[in-house]
């Protein structure tokens, strides 16, 4: 009888919250062999400090890199007609607002310093990676929420940016290889990114002081390989100095050479496309667009050829005529011909174009003012100018300029490009310079313009 | 609080930080998820997590130990060190060293991506070379100490 009371209540381990929240009770204590092992990694430059040194430089420039591209999102001018290509964004373009037209370099900067900058931190995030991959197999995987809920935002942090870079390098390649659209994926990889990157540096803020503390850069700078000891472990949860170290092949201060040193490289490799200039042209080797295309007035670089963009030499001959639209829906107001344009008042400025995968070209372009052509049209101070390209189809063969972009002084209709015809590649018979936007919104092979008031 | 830690395993800022972190993320998943493409995006997020731990660190690891990377003689980073760069330009632009997009490449620039291969084999040979160099400079200074 004793026995079976016994049964029917059977002593139970009591269990409270702590006990169901301690997720490490689910695994094993003995780590499977291998990488959750830590005796497995045994790099002696692996440590605190030099994660936190890397972790510095990231943290300065991917600010830098994720601004810029948050930026480079609200330069398209979303708001306006179909210039948005995320128009599903909801509360993630909160932060939007009309795009400048001075300074006349705003957008190549920009652009230079998101796709160069990019570039030029590959290696350090590389670094950075090697550097924490212990923690990927920390046993027990999970210990406590806390942890549990951290491991879960280091996913976005590292997916994200990876995300980021990937779809970067392909995209300024033109390798389209990824299944979907760029822009949105960019966009809402960079809303992953941000989300785990800054609570990552909220939470890690504080071991980062204290890490770099341990030791001083311009020391570390003085000890060579044969020298080099590993780092010592801060306390009981560093799982990045090694427990049973192996001895250093390379030093401390090789190590932080070779990512600088490669971070150097990729510089002198690329940034010519985005600082002009014959020497740091000649040496971009590697730069998407730093080639040469010859000297003459319109040897600059092209995006989208207009065989490319289905236009031909004929579309722009003695037939071509600039529409001039005056209201949504509206009437034709003027039709007018290449020597019509030729015969009003003529401005030359001296403006970049500057694409959105960071390389740009400055020349001296000589045209009509936008603003004189609202005149025109009967809309003297529009509040926002459509323009129609040839081209028919394709993403940017239409664009919305806000009222400020018509306005600006220097937003021209140009006809020529250093004392020449335009080439038909670079927009004949004509083509928009805005100041300080995309390069894609210069539309070329302009057929028609709307002025809404 | 201290009970807090105790169930939580952090304070409760952590608990907040995360939670807001985690919200901005599920309202961007929800976003991307109203694009026919969204599980190929998800896929690729998820993947880009794990693709230097799995993939790429295992590769330069072994190919580290190829080069002797274990023992500690200076000679060796005098392989893997241009080894290591020319490998990093190779991964950042191998869409066009390899020429995988010729189409696309043609259809924005009006130029053949041919040129890059070549570019990039006369830098892999440049790095070695230096490399190669400094590695004799050292080694007769060495020899002369």
């Amino acid at each position: 009888m004793g026995a079976r009371a016994a049964l029917v209540r059977p002593p139970r381990a009591r269990l409270n919250a702590r006990t169901l929240l301690s997720l490490a009770r689910l695994f094993p204590k003995t780590p499977p062999p291998g990488p959750f092992r830590p005796g497995f990694w045994r790099s002696p430059l692996r440590g605190r400090w030099l994660t936190s040194t890397f972790a510095v430089v990231l943290l300065v420039g991917v600010t830098l890199v994720t601004i810029t591209g948050f930026l480079s999102y609200a330069a398209y001018n979303p708001a306006l007609g179909t210039n948005d290509l995320t128009p599903n964004k909801g509360l993630l373009g909160f932060y939007l607002f009309d795009w400048p037209t001075k300074p006349v370099w705003l957008y190549q900067v920009n652009q230079g310093v998101h796709v160069i900058g990019g570039l030029v931190l590959t290696p350090v995030l590389l670094a950075k990676l090697w550097s924490v991959i212990p923690k990927l197999f920390s046993w027990p995987p999970f210990r406590s929420p806390a942890q549990a809920l951290e491991r879960l935002s280091l996913l976005a942090l590292v997916g994200g940016a990876v995300f980021q870079f990937a779809t970067g390098f392909m995209n300024i390649a033109y390798w389209y290889a990824f299944p979907f659209s760029f822009y949105p994926a960019h966009l809402y990889g960079a809303w992953v990114f941000t989300a785990g990157f800054v609570v990552h540096v909220a939470i890690k803020l504080p071991t980062m002081r204290r890490a770099l503390r341990t030791r001083r850069l311009v020391d570390e700078l003085r000890v060579p390989l044969d020298r080099t000891q590993p780092e010592e472990r801060m306390d009981a949860e560093d799982e990045l100095a090694p427990v049973s170290p192996a001895a250093a092949t390379l030093s401390r201060r090789g190590l932080l050479g070779l990512v600088a040193g490669s971070s150097a490289v990729v510089f002198v490799l690329t940034a010519g496309q985005t600082i002009g200039g014959p020497l740091t042209r000649s040496v971009a080797l590697l730069a998407p667009r730093g080639r040469s295309y010859g000297d003459g007035p319109n040897d600059f670089q092209v995006n989208k050829p207009a065989a490319a963009a289905g236009v031909t030499a004929e579309m722009g001959g003695p037939s071509y005529r600039l529409e001039l639209v005056a209201g949504q829906d509206g009437a034709v107001v003027r039709e007018l011909s290449r020597e019509d344009l030729l015969g009003l008042d003529q401005y030359t400025y001296e403006l970049p174009i500057a694409c959105v995968e960071g390389w740009s070209t400055t020349q001296t372009w000589t045209g009509v003012r936008l603003r004189d052509l609202a005149v025109l049209a009967g809309v003297p101070s529009a509040g926002e100018m459509t323009a129609q390209s040839l081209q028919g189809a394709g993403t940017f063969a239409t664009t919305t300029f806000s009222a400020d972009q018509v306005d600006a002084e220097k937003s021209l209709l140009a006809l020529r490009v250093n004392d020449a015809d335009l080439s038909l590649d670079h927009g004949f018979p004509a083509r928009i310079i805005i100041p300080a936007g995309p390069g894609v919104h210069c539309t070329k092979w302009v057929s028609r313009m709307t002025f809404v008031a | 609080m201290a009970r807090f830690r105790a169930l939580y395993g952090s304070t409760p800022l952590h608990l907040i930080a995360l939670v807001a972190s985690l919200a901005i993320t599920f309202y961007t998943a929800l976003k991307i998820a109203e694009y026919d493409t969204a599980p190929k995006i998800a896929l690729w997020l998820v993947g880009a997590a794990l693709v230097h731990d799995l993939v790429l660190y295992p590769l330069y690891t072994l190919l580290g130990l190829l080069a002797g990377g274990n023992r500690p003689r200076r000679a060796v980073n005098h392989v893997r060190v241009p080894a290591l760069i020319s490998g990093l330009l190779f991964l950042m632009f191998v869409p066009l060293i390899c020429s995988l997009a010729p189409g696309s490449y043609e259809g924005a620039s009006g130029l053949r991506p041919e040129p890059y291969l070549e570019r990039w084999l006369a830098i892999t040979a440049v790095l070695f070379l230096a490399s190669g160099l400094l590695y004799a400079l050292r080694a007769r200074r060495g020899a002369a100490s």
